[in-house]
């Protein structure tokens, strides 16, 4: 038992280097400027971490807020609140030994206590998280009867055993468990300041965090700033000295803010990665996601269509899609064809071979022509079905070429564009034919995908029910290398096909080329302030 | 006068209740709900947002709840978007951003709407009149989402005078492409109406007898017909000054001004329901005051009309 | 939105002179009517465009949702408008046949326009006549209901339609035409207190004409002239609020789309064109746009002229 430990403290030393900074190179001269000015889609909604549901907040409070890991740019994990910790031989207790030099921005430690804190607030009824549910996915105990409201909070997995060691005990054995640390869900948060202030916590000049920035300004719709926190401890490697985050709700307006110098980086406008990649690559770049984009085949007994319970009608349907057009045609970004659920970005995660990837696609038609008319199905009958997607203008190009494509081998596909609320209820409710949907991973493990299809997850929306696969992916959570599991999981879907997989998601971005240390390679898009900087020009 | 005020914002009261009880109907009644997402909430996890903003409770008890908040402590509610803030503070940050560019327009659009109008009434048939005509039209058939990026295209990116957006407290720099987009769209509007008006006035009895005692044509306007002539103007200002000040949604997206136009759209595809009823509200309540605005100065301009 | 409003100022001049003066009006009015070029140009110009609307894509070599796969992800290079490849107006970036699109564009914003207007007009004369003529606490309340409902957002209203009963031509067509019929009903309800008391109306509530017939027979009829110069100021207004539902993602299904979707998705390319230019796809569908409103308003304006004989 004892060696076991050491051991795993040894792994995790040599795993995780020191916390990130801003690695500036000797023989790099750092500008003047040290201010960073980055895009936001929308409206920041709320930078509180337990109630943080989009990109765009995380984005910001990643910069306010320190948990106990953060990502480089490859993915992999550094120690940021932690310093080492232990895990238990049955992988079910894990003991976090804090960094004692870690502050709040109001001069208090951080403590084992917070980090409990924020947890039971997560699955604190009266909190009432949408996130929630992200503690029942780390597995750790109890998280389930106190959301319910059923065991008292002191009931969570997660104790303070003293003020710089936090211990969580898990029901399951997740390999995978640190990496789901750096959500911002589960970042500490100060106490304090929340019981003084109440919903007003996070306002700015008034927002305690424990992050290298912290909260100046903000006006939803239009921006927030966030300077330099002198508490930080490792403030004496923070370069940049502020940043601002500006929404602009249109990527053509935000591109031309970019142009102006308003915007350091922003994400590329559709259509225009191939030329922008051509005529300034310093600027361009591409790279993978951890996103895939798909379509949903109503498999339900009630409410489903009887075409899409045949197998070879939902085969057919995903041969005779093009996602070569698709990707190089439509989206011009350098997304990746889709034959698998889970995107080859993905840490440790290898594309397993799928029959129908390797086929050309006249091939592909052909075997859609033919699967199609062995199910009864020909140019005088064709099928006929309806797709659901949501309004935006991406999803309706694809859903155009789509049914486009159905045409050649004979299938009548009617579009239906709604709004999203809609969309989600009727997804939800199973009463569709097919659906537009996309998932984008919580961490970074192929389980984050592949568990979307088994049969008892809230996100099975299509009614996919084969036990082979919940073995595969029940057995995976306690195996050292489950790629083995993941790679017969994929092989089945591609079989049973109760999903499209249509492409794995790529961020294109530009970038001003005086700024250094952006992690663009990272699968999630998550990067730190603290670790970028600017060079003389 | 002071019977026929007090009488017109009694009458605003039930007005307000009928617009909250039927605003509340029908946003429930739409599919959806403010916390649908991706993947399908566990059952707990949806109950707790229930318990929490009181969406557990019968309709007309939330909206009981809703009125009494409002009522007695002025409070529309906490947001169920916005998780930390309250519908408060989504106007009281939004509203000011949509006031001071709304007013600017109206003082654009009005001044040059009744000066376009004018003129092509004076010149009526004539080369002039059908180019005031014309310009005025143009501008009011470009959607604003074409004028929008056109207007970013040739200051930011082209002249690179003026910041393609935010806001900055109003800071004038920022307040310029705002203001002419939302103005040329009620230009023209403005300059139609001006010009029938003063074409009706023009040919008036009163008109014809002043121009027969022989004053100067430019004085006959000024004098006699200027003052009838605006009068019709004035009760379209009424919900026109409503209307601008609230904002627009395609100006508070392009020019990312944070103002309380785009609150409009994103409430009600959000499902968020108390900042949709706000809003409603809010406009509905400005609506009945400008309007009672407006009766109240024809009683001042216009001696004839007695309340 | 606050359109109505102006109506209401506009009108009040016309149905002061319209109303008693029978079949000579409507030859006096067309008289006018002709001599006013502006207007006479402008039912040319609407003349045109709906032939356009109804037999464009008869002409287009391509129809509005094949996609050409050889322009398909190279439209500002291979998509420009060219005789040759038969995209006269040019293609989209997914490679579809603008020219076909626009004219089936043009259909649909033409349609909302006619059938919303008339549904608001409908709705609206039938209403304000009611109100009108009835008067008294009906009158009252009739207006009330006009009032509260003009204080609700006219496209928060749309919007929950539009989600509530799903996306249908249908849906917008009455959801446009039904937000509209405010301002209508309020100038009928007045012009219609004004004709109550005429003495051929009080002779045939004495012969005991029911209510429903001399409103339908008797007052109706003798709104026309207003109704018609409404008519034609409100359709503009229509295919306004339909380009702003396109512009939200709210507008008519794919493969179909409306003058206002075309514009929307082509007015990206104005901040595009330095990077690559594709600026056809918006200055078609754009010009169709503003010739139609152009043209709708000054007939409007023509036929209010034309019915006003004090005005010379």
């Amino acid at each position: 038992m004892k060696k076991q430990l050491l051991l795993s403290t040894i792994l995790s030393l040599t795993l995780a280097s020191g916390a990130f900074a801003a690695m500036v190179d000797p023989a790099e001269t750092l500008g003047e400027n040290q201010t960073f000015a980055f895009w936001l889609l929308d409206s920041i909604t709320t930078l509180d971490p337990q109630l943080i549901e989009s990109v765009e907040d995380s984005d910001v409070a990643r910069q306010l807020f320190e948990g106990l890991y953060t990502e480089d740019g490859n993915g992999d994990l550094v120690d940021a609140g932690a310093v080492g910790f232990t895990v238990s031989e049955d992988k079910l207790t894990y003991t976090f030994t804090l960094r004692p030099e870690a502050k709040w921005s109001n001069g208090d430690p951080v403590t084992a206590n917070d980090y409990v804190y924020a947890w039971q607030r997560l699955v604190d009824p009266a909190t009432a998280s949408s996130y929630a549910w992200y503690m029942e996915l780390m597995q750790v105990a109890n998280a389930t009867a106190v959301t319910a409201g059923e065991k008292p909070l002191t009931d969570l997995g997660v104790k303070a055993i003293d003020d710089l060691t936090l211990e969580v005990t898990l029901i399951t054995p997740i390999p995978y468990f640190r990496k789901m640390l750096v959500h911002a869900s589960v970042l500490p948060v100060h106490k304090a300041s929340i019981d003084a202030n109440g919903a007003k916590w996070t306002d700015p000049g008034v927002l305690v965090g424990n992050g290298a920035y912290t909260l100046t300004e903000l006006k939803p719709g239009e921006k927030a700033v966030v300077t330099r926190n002198k508490m930080y401890w490792n403030d004496a490697a923070t370069v940049m000295e502020s940043g601002s985050f500006l929404t602009v709700n249109d990527e053509n307006i935000a591109f031309t803010r970019y142009e102006a110098g308003e915007l350091d980086t922003v994400g590329i406008p559709t259509g225009m990665y191939p030329e922008l990649s051509k005529s300034r690559p310093e600027e361009a770049s591409s790279a993978p996601r951890a996103c895939t984009y798909y379509y949903l085949l109503n498999m339900d007994a009630e409410k489903g269509p009887e075409a899409l319970r045949n197998v070879n009608v939902r085969k057919a349907l995903s041969f005779a899609v093009d996602r070569d057009i698709l990707v190089e045609k439509v989206l011009q970004s350098g997304q990746i064809p889709a034959y698998t659920l889970t995107p080859g970005a993905m840490a440790g995660f290898t594309v397993p071979a799928v029959d129908y990837a390797g086929m050309t696609q006249e091939a592909r038609v052909e075997e859609a022509k033919k699967l199609l008319s062995e199910a009864g199905f020909t140019p005088e009958n064709p099928l006929k079905l309806t797709l659901n997607y949501n309004t935006s203008e991406g999803h309706k190009s694809i859903a155009v070429a789509i049914q486009q494509f159905y045409k050649a081998v004979g299938v009548e596909l009617t579009l239906n564009n709604m709004e999203w609320q809609v969309h989600s209820d009727i997804m939800h409710e199973r009463t569709y034919e097919m659906a537009r949907s996309a998932w984008c991973g919580d961490y970074n493990e192929a389980s984050t995908f592949l568990d979307l299809f088994t049969s008892s997850s809230g996100f099975n929306d299509v009614a996919y029910k084969n036990e082979a696969y919940d073995k595969l992916m029940a057995d995976s959570k306690t195996m050292e290398d489950p790629q083995a599991n993941y790679t017969q999981a994929e092989q089945i879907l591609a079989a049973d096909m109760p999903i499209i997989p249509i492409y794995h998601y790529t961020s294109s971005r530009m970038l001003k080329t005086d700024v250094h240390g952006y992690p663009k390679n990272n699968v999630f898009g998550t990067w730190y302030l603290k670790e970028l900087y600017r060079v003389a020009q | 006068m002071f019977s026929f005020i007090t009488r017109r914002l009694l009458v605003a009261v039930p007005t307000l209740l009928i617009l909250i009880v039927l605003s509340a109907v029908l946003m429930h009644a739409a599919p959806g709900g403010p916390f649908n997402s991706e993947r399908k909430l566990p059952a707990e996890v949806v109950a707790n947002l229930q318990a929490k903003y009181g969406l557990d409770q019968p309709l007309w008890w939330q909206i009981w709840t809703y009125i009494r908040d409002l009522v007695l402590h002025f409070d529309f509610g906490p947001s169920f978007k916005y998780k930390d803030r309250t519908v408060n503070d989504i106007i009281a940050q939004g509203f000011p951003v949509t006031l001071i560019y709304g007013f600017w327009s109206f003082i654009i659009a009005t001044i040059l709407g009744i000066a376009a109008g004018i003129v092509a009434a004076i010149r009526h048939n004539t080369a002039t009149d059908y180019a005031v005509l014309s310009v005025a039209i143009i501008g009011a058939a470009l959607p604003g989402f074409v004028i929008a990026p056109i207007l970013v295209l040739f200051f930011t990116l082209q002249m690179g005078w003026l910041p393609g957006g935010g806001w900055e407290n109003a800071e004038w720099r920022y307040l310029v492409m705002p203001v002419i987009a939302l103005s040329t769209g009620y230009i023209a509007s403005i300059a139609r109406l001006m010009r029938s008006s003063m074409l009706e006035t023009l040919n008036s009895n009163f008109v014809r007898t002043a121009r027969a005692k022989g004053l100067p044509e430019w004085k006959v306007i000024v004098r006699h017909v200027m003052k009838p002539a605006l009068l019709p103007i004035l009760s379209y200002l009424g919900p026109v000054f409503v209307g601008m000040i609230t904002g627009s949604v395609v100006i508070d997206m392009y020019f990312s001004t944070g103002g309380i136009g785009k609150s409009f759209v994103d409430s009600a595809l959000n499902r968020d329901y108390s900042v949709m009823l706000g809003v409603t509200l809010l406009v509905g309540a400005l609506t009945i005051l400008f309007n009672l605005i407006v009766d109240v100065l024809y009683a001042f301009i216009d001696p004839k009309i007695r309340y | 939105m606050v359109t109505a409003d102006l109506r209401a100022g506009d009108l009040s001049r016309i149905t002061d002179n319209a109303e008693i003066k029978g079949r000579s009006l409507w030859a006096d009015a067309r008289a006018r009517f002709v001599l006013n070029k502006a207007a006479v140009a402008s039912v040319f110009v609407l003349i045109f465009v709906a032939f356009f609307s109804i037999f464009g894509e008869a002409v287009a070599p391509w129809t509005n949702e094949e996609i050409d796969f050889n322009v398909i992800g190279s439209a500002d290079t291979k998509g420009m408008p060219s005789i040759e490849t038969g995209h006269y107006f040019g293609t989209d970036d997914l490679g579809r046949d603008l020219f076909a699109r626009t004219a089936q564009g043009t259909r649909i914003s033409l349609m909302v326009g006619f059938v919303g207007t008339f549904i608001a007009v409908v709705v609206g004369t039938v209403y304000g006549a009611v109100s009108g003529y009835v008067g008294g606490r009906t009158d009252a309340v009739l207006m009330r209901i006009v009032d509260i409902l003009s204080a609700i957002p006219f496209m928060f209203v749309l919007i929950l339609l539009l989600v509530m009963f799903g996306r249908s031509m249908f849906m917008i067509f009455v959801g446009i035409g039904m937000l509209s019929w405010l301002g209508m009903a309020r100038i009928v309800r007045g012009q219609t207190m004004s004709l109550k008391h005429k003495e051929y109306i009080e002779a045939a509530r004495a012969s005991g004409v029911s209510t429903w017939k001399i409103i339908l027979r008797h007052i109706v009829p003798n709104l026309m002239g207003v109704v018609v110069v409404y008519t034609t100021l409100l359709i503009p207004d229509m295919i306004m609020a339909e380009s702003f539902i396109s512009f939200l993602g709210l507008g008519v299904q794919e493969p179909l789309t409306s003058l206002g979707a075309l514009i929307s998705e082509g007015s990206k390319s104005i901040l595009q064109s330095s990077i690559q230019p594709t600026l056809w796809q918006l200055y078609f569908p754009l010009i169709l746009f503003v010739a139609t409103l152009y043209a709708f308003y000054f007939v409007g304006d023509g036929l209010r002229d034309a019915l006003d004989p004090k005005d010379r």
